[in-house]
């Protein structure tokens, strides 16, 4: 159930993925060496559009890549096929856009 | 003096499309025998009612692959002694493709997606073309050499577990089928092919779980022919972008 076009979307954003990922690993390691406290972090990435775009673009990734993986599950171990199979990949993606994007928005500029 | 005789206990399944069930015979075991011998002896001394498949009885026509205990096997080059757990034998129809009857799996669908897959011959040139020469050595050749030994038996297609899971996947065979195309200079309709194997049930969605590799009794890599054809098609589609 995947042709070239998601093929590529799902590459693609694993490619973008591995260096956040990293990046992601290391921050948090880093965080808690000296016991940053909450008030310490936000201090950090609110207004900061360099952490916006870091986890904006991690989010963006991750529910293109998680979406388009979950529906080749979906078709091949429950054999979610057609309008339901979109609906699911849809659903998927977005739903996770919006948990990430709420997460974001709320440690940079809410 | 003579031995005492040794049996085999070999459960066979039984039935047609509608449904079936496993059924075993008491089989003589001889010091040398092949898994076609005794689906054969079973026919010939049990159950004259039993239906399979084989042709050549050497390993080049690819009709007689059956599922045996659990794996997918050209039954006349499978020894009983390589197989045989504890002197029983399961033998089944290939698994992913409908059955005809017993033991004979109906292989359209293998072969329908073969041609869905562009696994035919494009030619460039007609008979009256003087005949072109190939260099052996290029990378291409040797890649298109690679897949030609492909007799069309469907062990790979029986093997692969996407092709269990997602029914229109057109599987290993077909696919290495187009790759082999792909670096033949004599084939004429790249784009053709590359469209062909780019669509939902496609190259791309091989997860290279690499059973067919694993079990091509001819020992050819269908899993890396698939990621070639993989690689192709990107390559294919960033090229046509920049040429729009």
């Amino acid at each position: 159930m995947l042709d070239l076009r998601l093929y590529m979307a799902q590459r693609l954003s694993a490619l973008i993925m591995a260096p956040l990922v990293l990046g992601h690993i290391a921050v948090m390691i880093y965080a808690i060496q000296g016991g940053l406290s909450v008030a310490e972090i936000l201090g950090r990435t609110q207004g900061s559009a360099f952490w916006f775009a870091f986890y904006g673009l991690f989010v963006l990734a991750v529910s293109v890549h998680a979406a388009i993986g979950l529906r080749v599950i979906a078709h091949e171990w429950v054999g979610l096929r057609g309008m339901a199979l979109s609906l699911f990949t849809w659903a998927t993606g977005l739903g996770l856009f919006t948990l990430g994007a709420r997460a974001v928005w709320a440690v940079t500029f809410a | 003096m003579s031995k005492p005789e040794q049996t085999l206990d070999v459960t066979v399944w039984r039935g047609t499309a509608a449904g079936g069930e496993l059924e075993t015979h008491k089989v003589p075991a001889h010091d040398n025998q092949t898994v076609l011998d005794v689906v054969s002896w079973i026919q010939h001394h049990s159950d004259p009612t039993l239906t399979y498949r084989f042709a050549c009885r050497v390993g080049m026509c690819g009709s007689c692959a059956m599922m045996v205990n659990g794996i997918p096997r050209w039954t006349c080059r499978t020894h009983v002694g390589k197989v045989v757990d504890e002197g029983k034998l399961t033998i089944e129809p290939l698994r992913n493709l409908p059955v005809i009857k017993d033991l004979a799996a109906d292989m359209d669908a293998f072969f329908d997606k073969w041609v869905a897959a562009e696994g035919l011959h494009h030619p460039t040139q007609s008979r009256q073309d003087p005949i072109e020469p190939i260099d052996a050595t290029t990378p291409a050749r040797k890649q298109a050499n690679a897949g030609i030994e492909c007799i069309n038996c469907a062990v790979c297609y029986a093997a692969c577990d996407t092709v269990a899971g997602n029914p229109e996947y057109l599987g290993p065979a077909a696919l290495q089928r187009a790759w082999t195309l792909l670096n033949d200079t004599r084939d004429g309709a790249r784009a053709t092919i590359l469209d062909a194997v780019s669509g939902a049930g496609g190259c791309h969605n091989c997860h290279s779980m690499g059973s067919c590799t694993q079990y091509c009794p001819n020992e050819l890599d269908p899993m890396s022919a698939i990621a070639g054809v993989k690689r192709e098609t990107v390559r294919h589609a960033l090229l046509r972008r920049k040429d729009a």
